[in-house]
């Protein structure tokens, strides 16, 4: 869960050119500095995310907690970087369970095509019937405030994104005249993905883990903030959110840390690819 | 039958079958999220229908054969969807009325948002577009770049949050929440529509850079029509296909929208109903919600695909 946008960068980095442009550098940047944040957590700067103290609440920045404190006088800088912690390791971890199977399903539909193609793609349709959120929102409802729930919701419908792309390509590549004289010349089907897949579809597939990362930390919140997801008292940006709404009069420096972070982060996501438009 | 009536009823068909898949989703969904209810559901139906004081165990067993709770859980979800394939939407837990009513008086003002969303991010997308279009590299052109890449970051609630805070509480210019008028669907609207038009400006800035580019623009001008003329008849034309069609693929994000962004402005919409339905429990009213959200999509979808057909005459001769 700890090194998720360092993976990221690593993978980034070696897709790219010797010369990244100014924003994918901005963008790398700010998600190596996310990643610290995620990994250290609230540890690194000794808070507690759930400490409460009501004799200070709704304080500006102090010495003792650099970015003041809750209604409940609970330090902001360990909630933020304990809401980072959660949204950022859900993140990677349903990146990673779509990414994978979604990956390996469409090639294995493109390579065998007849009823396993027809069968995987009318699953594929059948998740992609419904808007994402909507899915994710029932079968968070399924068990309200569980976590698993949010986790296997966001993978089941980030998985069809690299399961449509990677068959749609696998499908061209594998019908080269390059790839019908690599397998004259007895090269085994995992020689054959490696050598002449992985290299076609490799930056495509980092799009599309960079904006599902973002899809998936998006959502976290969206349903934290309207009280089906994580449920209170756990730090969470979304749930932050609506802690902190009532309290804006004043405190309008409070709501708009946790709206920060978030617009930080899915900013980070998509400027390390690239751009606001996908593949 | 002509070729465009066989290609709009294969795009009913292939619409169709989404909406049935939908339908099926969602009446799983919606029982598996009854099965998860904790406790015992004939003691809890037994104990709704005769009052706590009044219910004993014969009573729930009563309820249990009549309902056939008894029943392995697949037959139970048979019958569940079959109760659906009906049409029969069953009556809130909460409210006590019929959904299907509840959703009737909801979807008008969900519709209403979602045609302000559309109609906001228009206003802002087309102008934008068509001008960094025209002069594409230019200083409008780099600026629109950046700001769409930093409005797409921001999600719809955050936005929506954001702009409530500045119009509504400090500049007082509309207000905060709820639905009395048509001040009302200011800042709602144009949250979803910023969103919106974040995205779409960037296509349709592509689409009349390509169209301005095209061969068929260069004769337009060359046989002596002017450049206002050419880009009115020819270059907009040309541009409209891909800005509908991607008025489609925003779609799911205006519906995801609609559902989150509804709660932020206390829009008494249908997403709203559902998020608190959820919130509450109320799982006939999260079935009946979902759905309709869900059919809403695929119908809107039908119409994107069929105005497609309509603007581009090429498909109509295949």
């Amino acid at each position: 869960m700890s090194n998720q946008s360092e993976m990221m960068i690593d993978a980034g980095v070696s897709g790219a050119q010797s010369t990244l442009p100014v924003s994918r550098m901005t963008g790398l940047a700010l998600l190596a500095l996310l990643a610290v944040a995620a990994i250290g957590g609230p540890g690194l700067i000794g808070g507690d995310p759930a400490k409460q103290s009501l004799l200070h609440t709704l304080e500006g920045p102090s010495a003792a907690h650099p970015l003041g404190t809750d209604n409940l006088g609970r330090d902001m800088a360990a909630r933020l970087l304990s809401g980072a912690q959660l949204s950022l390791s859900l993140a990677f971890l349903s990146v990673i369970t779509a990414g994978l199977p979604g990956t390996l399903l469409g090639i294995a539909a493109a390579w065998f095509g007849g009823w396993a193609d027809r069968l995987l793609g009318a699953f594929a349709d059948a998740v992609l019937a419904l808007p994402g959120l909507l899915l994710v929102l029932m079968l968070a409802a399924i068990s309200p405030g569980s976590w698993w729930a949010l986790y296997a919701g966001i993978s089941l419908t980030l998985w069809v994104e690299y399961f449509r792309y990677t068959r749609q390509r696998a499908r061209i590549v594998l019908a080269e005249p390059s790839v019908e004289a690599s397998k004259l010349l007895g090269l085994g089907p995992w020689l054959l993905i490696r050598r002449h897949l992985i290299p076609e579809i490799g930056p495509g597939l980092l799009t599309i883990a960079a904006f599902g990362a973002a899809t998936a930390v998006t959502s976290v919140a969206a349903l934290g903030f309207v009280s089906v997801g994580i449920r209170p008292p756990t730090a969470e940006w979304g749930v932050m959110m609506t802690e902190l709404l009532p309290y804006w009069r004043e405190a309008p420096f409070l709501i708009l840390q946790p709206v920060a972070c978030l617009v930080l982060t899915v900013l980070a996501l998509h400027l390390s690819v690239g751009g606001p438009r996908r593949p | 039958m002509n070729a465009f009536a066989r290609m709009a009823l294969a795009t009913l068909a292939t619409r169709g079958v989404q909406a049935i898949i939908v339908a099926v989703i969602v009446g799983i969904v919606s029982f598996a999220m009854m099965q998860a209810l904790p406790g015992d559901a004939a003691y809890r139906i037994a104990a709704g229908r005769y009052g706590y004081d009044m219910m004993d165990a014969a009573s729930a067993d009563a309820v249990r054969a009549e309902l056939g709770l008894d029943q392995p859980t697949l037959v139970q979800l048979w019958a569940w969807l079959k109760t659906l394939a009906q049409f029969d939407l069953g009556t809130s837990a909460v409210y006590g009325t019929s959904v299907a009513d509840e959703i009737a008086s909801q979807l008008g003002y969900s519709l209403l948002l979602a045609a302000g969303a559309v109609v906001a991010s228009l206003l802002i997308a087309l102008p934008l577009g068509i001008a960094s279009g025209l002069r594409p590299g230019g200083l409008l052109d780099s600026m629109s770049l950046a700001v769409s890449i930093f409005v797409r970051s921001i999600p719809a609630f955050a936005l929506g949050i954001v702009l409530v805070l500045v119009f509504a509480v400090q500049l007082k210019l509309f207000p905060v929440a709820g639905f009395q008028g048509f001040s009302n669907l200011v800042l709602p609207s144009l949250t979803l529509g910023l969103g919106l038009a974040a995205v779409s400006n960037r296509v349709i800035r592509d689409a009349v850079v390509d169209a301005m580019s095209a061969d068929w623009r260069l004769f337009a001008r060359t046989k002596g029509l002017s450049a206002r003329l050419t880009l009115t008849r020819h270059v907009l034309r040309n541009a409209a296909l891909p800005v509908v069609t991607y008025i489609g693929v925003q779609l799911a994000y205006l519906i995801e929208g609609v559902v989150i962004v509804e709660s932020v402005f206390a829009w008494p919409g249908i997403g709203h109903a559902l998020v608190h339905a959820i919130f509450g429990r109320d799982i006939a009213m999260v079935q009946g919600t979902a759905l309709v959200l869900g059919l809403t999509y695929v119908a809107l979808n039908l119409c994107v695909d069929l105005a497609c057909r309509g603007i581009d005459p090429r498909g109509r001769t295949a």
